[in-house]
């Protein structure tokens, strides 16, 4: 008899649990929903074929668009990859083949795990003070050089990562047939991971690509058209910053429009990224 | 004769090594070098405040007495709203994702969840501001004002008027900016509890439940815990999310109604102001305590998540 309400209690605790925790978990997904829910609805009353065409109009005239702004992060996340990809992928291969155990590299490896958890914005301040003080202007090269990095030591440690799965026969097989120890991490290493460190940049130009915080301080905004990397130039993120903080519809509006540009640019590069890891495997 | 082909390989070789050694070195540079940049641009401050510049409330540019008290105070208030929120909401639907639902459903929600943590902060900033705030504003802040207000002490903290923005609202968007983050990882652990331990708690006859808090989150605490250290880091120095709705003031306010500022929303508004070098340095500082305080965190969770791989082998 007392087992049996017991049992009767410990069921209904159970289904009460159940319960609260499916009306949490709906609850916490209802608000990332009605995020994205709303990016869309508003980002795409804003996009238009002006607005990938044309530069931006001064507040309440109509019409105009962001081109500026999209070539901008373009060329500054393009930049930042190109900078940040070579030495974190150089990065990952030493911690992984060379410095493994050495003192050295569990330093490298602790400082890079540090690096990571370090807030944008104080990289955004760390660029200001070595380069745009010194040199007097911002400019889109400091800011290529903060969101690189921001990427580098993720992609030194997924780098890493992604080696450390290679098997070691394989490493073993390579220099077994004379092979130069270069040549097997270049040439066998490397390539069987190749994948992995491929996932590994597409979601961190992803990161980077949505960054606001870093090019604050380092390529500020404009409202033109770039003549060289040495000046200001405009970018989506910081417009979408000024654009919303600003008082006029039409801005607002544009800064939806650049918003959802972002987001879907964002979700494709980490959904393409998610597909080559998932045939890779 | 075969020595002589065999040697410029060698000295590739050598120089391979090398490359990659030095590449590993600029992360080492990178790091003390933005130590010694952002104590360099802050010598005016550190010097003319010394340690009362930690202490001091006061910010202000008219008369250049700089204090980072309330800026801190709001980094610190607005992480642990988000933490409050989003760690026991994380671990609730990860459990949920693990343990209750449907596979299907999980794996869709799942990947949403995933794909949400890579959506970039200013968005989240964005959204609270133009449409979480006056929703706040109509409906939950009115209530919690009404509710909440009128009991000693803790009514403090619901008191003022309902404006949308405030600590609260920063501390709200932030815990949904580290929700999916938080709820991601700890799936991860609870997925990692080897099914057999489970099924052994069920074979006694336990239900969902009891094999969830007594043996799914033992087993896994130590990962949940380390999942909560990286979305502390995060939130710590989340900028974008934050500035949007915190309202930027330096007044430190018991009520978590009224307007406040960070350290991230405090650099990110006023950094363009700061013409005179005094202000641009009490700025500089207060970014350098920020660095110091991620640093120390990611410091706590480094030697954590040592100790987890130690007791628990090099599966996490």
């Amino acid at each position: 008899m007392k087992t049996n309400t017991n049992m009767k209690r410990r069921e209904l605790t159970d289904l009460f649990i159940k319960i609260i925790s499916s009306i949490a978990a709906s609850i916490g997904i209802f608000f990332l929903l009605w995020i994205i829910f709303t990016v869309f609805q508003r980002g795409f009353a804003a996009l238009s074929i002006d607005f990938f065409t044309k530069l931006p109009t001064p507040p309440g005239m109509e019409g105009g668009g962001l081109v500026n702004a999209i070539t901008g992060t373009a060329i500054i996340t393009f930049l930042a990859t190109i900078i940040g990809v070579p030495v974190g992928v150089l990065t990952g291969i030493y911690l992984s083949e060379y410095g493994s155990h050495s003192r050295f590299g569990s330093l490298v490896r602790l400082v890079v795990n540090l690096t990571i958890g370090i807030p944008s914005i104080v990289v955004g301040l760390f660029v200001f003070a070595l380069v745009v003080i010194p040199t007097g202007n911002f400019s889109a090269w400091a800011g290529a050089l903060a969101q690189s990095i921001i990427m580098l030591p993720v992609i030194a440690r997924t780098s890493e990562d992604m080696l450390n799965l290679v098997p070691n026969e394989l490493r073993e097989a390579s220099l077994a047939i004379g092979m130069p120890k270069w040549r097997s991490i270049v040439s066998i290493i490397f390539r069987y991971s190749k994948s992995g460190i491929m996932t590994g940049v597409l979601l961190a130009v992803a990161r980077i690509s949505g960054e606001t915080a870093p090019l604050l301080f380092t390529v500020m905004n404009s409202q033109f058209w770039m003549k060289s990397l040495n000046e200001p130039i405009a970018n989506l993120t910081v417009t979408i910053y000024n654009y919303a903080m600003s008082p006029f519809d039409d801005w607002r509006q544009f800064a939806w429009g650049a918003s959802l540009l972002i987001t879907m640019v964002v979700l494709f590069l980490n959904i393409i990224a998610r597909m080559i890891l998932k045939e890779a495997k | 004769m075969k020595r002589k082909k065999l040697t410029p390989q060698l000295k590739f070789e050598a120089m391979f090594k090398y490359i990659t050694a030095s590449s590993a070195t600029i992360v080492l540079i990178i790091m003390l070098l933005m130590f010694i940049q952002l104590t360099y641009n802050s010598r005016l401050s550190i010097e003319k405040f010394g340690l009362n510049f930690l202490f001091s409330s006061s910010w202000n540019p008219a008369t250049h007495e700089y204090g980072a008290l309330a800026s801190i105070y709001g980094t610190v208030v607005s992480t642990l709203i988000a933490l409050i929120i989003a760690v026991p909401m994380g671990i609730i639907i990860a459990l949920f994702l693990v343990e209750i639902s449907h596979p299907v459903v999980s794996k869709i929600t799942g990947n949403a969840i995933e794909l949400l943590a890579a959506i970039p902060s200013i968005i989240y900033g964005m959204w609270g501001l133009f449409v979480f705030a006056p929703f706040f504003a109509d409906y939950i802040q009115p209530f919690l004002i009404n509710n909440f207000g009128d009991i000693p002490f803790i009514g403090k903290l619901f008191q003022g008027a309902p404006m949308g923005i405030g600590m609260l609202s920063a501390g709200i968007i932030l815990s949904l900016m580290i929700l999916p983050f938080i709820t991601a990882v700890t799936r991860d652990v609870f997925i990692m509890v080897p099914a057999v331990v489970k099924e052994s708690s069920y074979g006694m006859g336990s239900t969902t439940w009891e094999v969830t808090h007594k043996v799914t989150l033992r087993y896994g605490i130590k990962g949940v815990i380390g999942a909560c250290f990286i979305g502390l880091g995060r939130a710590l120095g989340e900028t974008m999310a934050v500035t949007f709705v915190i309202g930027n003031s330096h007044l430190i306010s018991a009520s978590l109604m009224d307007p406040a500022s960070s350290i991230a929303s405090t650099l990110a508004n006023e950094f363009g102001e700061a013409s005179e070098p005094i202000y641009l340095h009490a700025l500089m500082q207060l970014g350098l305590i920020l660095l110091l305080m991620t640093f120390f965190i990611q410091i706590l969770a480094q030697i954590w998540v040592g100790k987890l791989k130690k007791s628990m082998g090099t599966g996490l």
